[in-house]
């Protein structure tokens, strides 16, 4: 293909230029490498003060479980906090990205952030690349309308519901919820139910494991309670750890200074240009 | 005696006209069964929908039925291998009553006997399309056994096909326990049921149970399951977030 004259602007969004040779290498048996998930269980509950959110620690890439306990319930506004499920990179980008979208905002507007302003930025964003971002997140907090809890889909889909699962584990956290959920529970009862929801994930889900971590979010108040329930302690572990049996023996003790093969300039220019 | 090969096969099962003759995909198929042991013996519930891809085409469908005196089977998927499945058994039970021996079989032996059928139509590349629950009591022993439509099989304290396999076992893993009486275990399949009943978008709210015991078995009556709507954030979801739902 001849080079053009014109110089067309990069258009938004992906370029997919390179998915044939892709396509070649892997008929020929060069598999990609595999990407960071977090095959996972996340919840979100709306009880009577605010909203719980819950998550478990395992990060893994494809069988391997490459994070034992990773941190999946993201910071996005003093009173507003994302869960993410998919790939680790799309879900630490996205809800970083509109972290600091929400913090100008804050600034221009004087006020504390919104939690749909926090879900239409963020729906914007993944329908923009068309569910090519692979992040699926629980997004709760709570501001002057009061609590709110919504489900975001890869392809930019939003739902708002009282209780919400997402990730690999989600059939089995769902099934504690819609037996266990009733309107109004105290925050104990929550927090207990959130975590019974994930135990339940972690258990019988093998792309979840390891801790929980619990998020509370009331209005004026956050509680981030980080390994809240740790289940899955290492189960021996010797009490008087490891002591080599000898050390190496000394014999002889010579240092030679290195030379010098750089002169030193004294008061150089602070680096120019 | 011939129950095993019901055509002959051809040379190559590959290529497209060998395709007519194994089963290539389901087409009226049922959906989760749960069962659990409990004090006296096993109670089993499946809803009684047919449907026919994503199509609610027949709504009594007996997906439970009893086998010989001891043995009560489940089954979901293909509804025309359960039919058939059920002949075979029919044909083993007759056979087992012909010896008139005062044996009979148990639900140990019916299930190492599906297990080879379902085992060995798969190796021919023509599967039975059927997740099979088989459950009963005989000389006090309680028995609870599985068979897919590869043939994996194995034995529990409550299994599940399916959906119900991610829906129940994990409330099933938590609330069962040795000993549960009869109310009891009808509660925790109730509560199974219920959440695949909102959750599996092939069920529906017509379910039979069926119980067996060592004195026989009894399939109940076809009823429905209370649900609950009115949680307040369902009123108004668009509330303070337009555009979703």
């Amino acid at each position: 293909m001849s080079k053009s004259v014109i110089e067309m602007p990069p258009k938004g969004g992906f370029s997919f230029d390179l998915c044939k040779r892709n396509e070649m290498l892997a008929k020929k048996g060069v598999s990609p490498p595999s990407f960071r998930k977090t095959g996972t269980t996340i919840v979100g509950l709306i009880f009577q003060d605010g909203v719980i959110l819950g998550a478990d620690t395992r990060a893994t890439e494809g069988p391997i479980v490459c994070d034992k306990n990773c941190e999946k319930i993201h910071y996005m506004a003093p009173n507003i906090y994302c869960c993410g499920a998919g790939t680790a990179a799309d879900t630490e980008a996205v809800t970083d990205m509109v972290s600091s979208q929400l913090q100008l905002h804050r600034y221009h507007t004087g006020r504390e952030s919104r939690v749909v302003t926090a879900l239409t930025l963020l729906k914007r964003h993944l329908f923009n690349y068309q569910g090519y971002v692979s992040a699926a997140l629980v997004l709760g907090g709570v501001d002057v309308t009061g609590p709110h809890l919504h489900t975001i889909y890869p392809h930019g889909s939003t739902d708002t519901l009282p209780f919400a699962t997402m990730g690999s584990g989600s059939l089995a956290a769902m099934a504690v919820f819609e037996s266990k959920y009733k309107e109004g529970l105290t925050r104990d009862e929550g927090i207990k139910l959130v975590t019974e929801a994930i135990c339940s994930g972690i258990f019988n889900d093998l792309g979840s494991g390891s801790n929980v971590d619990i998020c509370v979010i009331t209005k004026g108040a956050k509680e981030y309670l980080r390994n809240h329930l740790q289940p899955n302690p290492r189960t021996y572990t010797s009490s008087k750890g490891y002591s080599f049996p000898k050390k190496t023996e000394v014999l002889l003790t010579k240092i030679t200074p290195l030379k010098e093969k750089v002169e030193i300039i004294e008061g150089g220019d602070a680096m120019e240009e | 005696m011939n129950f095993m090969a019901s055509k002959q096969p051809e040379n190559s099962l590959l290529g497209p006209e060998a395709d007519s003759q194994r089963t290539l995909y389901p087409y009226v198929t049922g959906t989760s069964v749960v069962a659990l042991k409990y004090k006296d013996g096993i109670l089993m519930a499946a809803d009684m929908g047919g449907s026919y891809g994503s199509t609610l085409r027949y709504k009594s469908v007996e997906r439970m039925k009893s086998i010989g005196k001891h043995s009560l089977l489940g089954a979901s998927g293909e509804i025309s291998d359960f039919q058939e499945i059920l002949r075979y058994l029919d044909e083993l039970i007759l056979y087992d009553n012909m010896w008139d021996d005062g044996n009979s079989l148990g639900p140990k032996e019916v299930h190492n006997y599906l297990t080879r059928v379902m085992y060995n139509r798969r190796n021919k590349f023509n599967p039975l399309w059927n997740s099979l629950v088989l459950g009963g009591v005989k000389n006090g022993q309680k028995y609870l056994g599985t068979v897919s439509m590869i043939g994996v099989n194995f034995e529990d304290n409550h299994v599940a096909t399916g959906f119900g396999n991610h829906l129940a076992r994990p409330i099933l893993r938590q609330e069962w326990h040795e000993n549960l009486s009869y109310e009891d275990g009808v509660r925790l399949l109730e509560k199974c049921m219920r959440v695949l009943l909102y959750r599996d978008r092939s069920a529906i709210n017509k379910l039979q149970i069926a119980k067996i015991t060592e004195e026989g078995t009894t399939i109940s009556r076809p009823y429905s399951l209370k649900t609950y709507w009115e949680f307040s954030a369902f009123a108004n979801p668009a509330q303070g977030a337009v555009g979703t739902w």
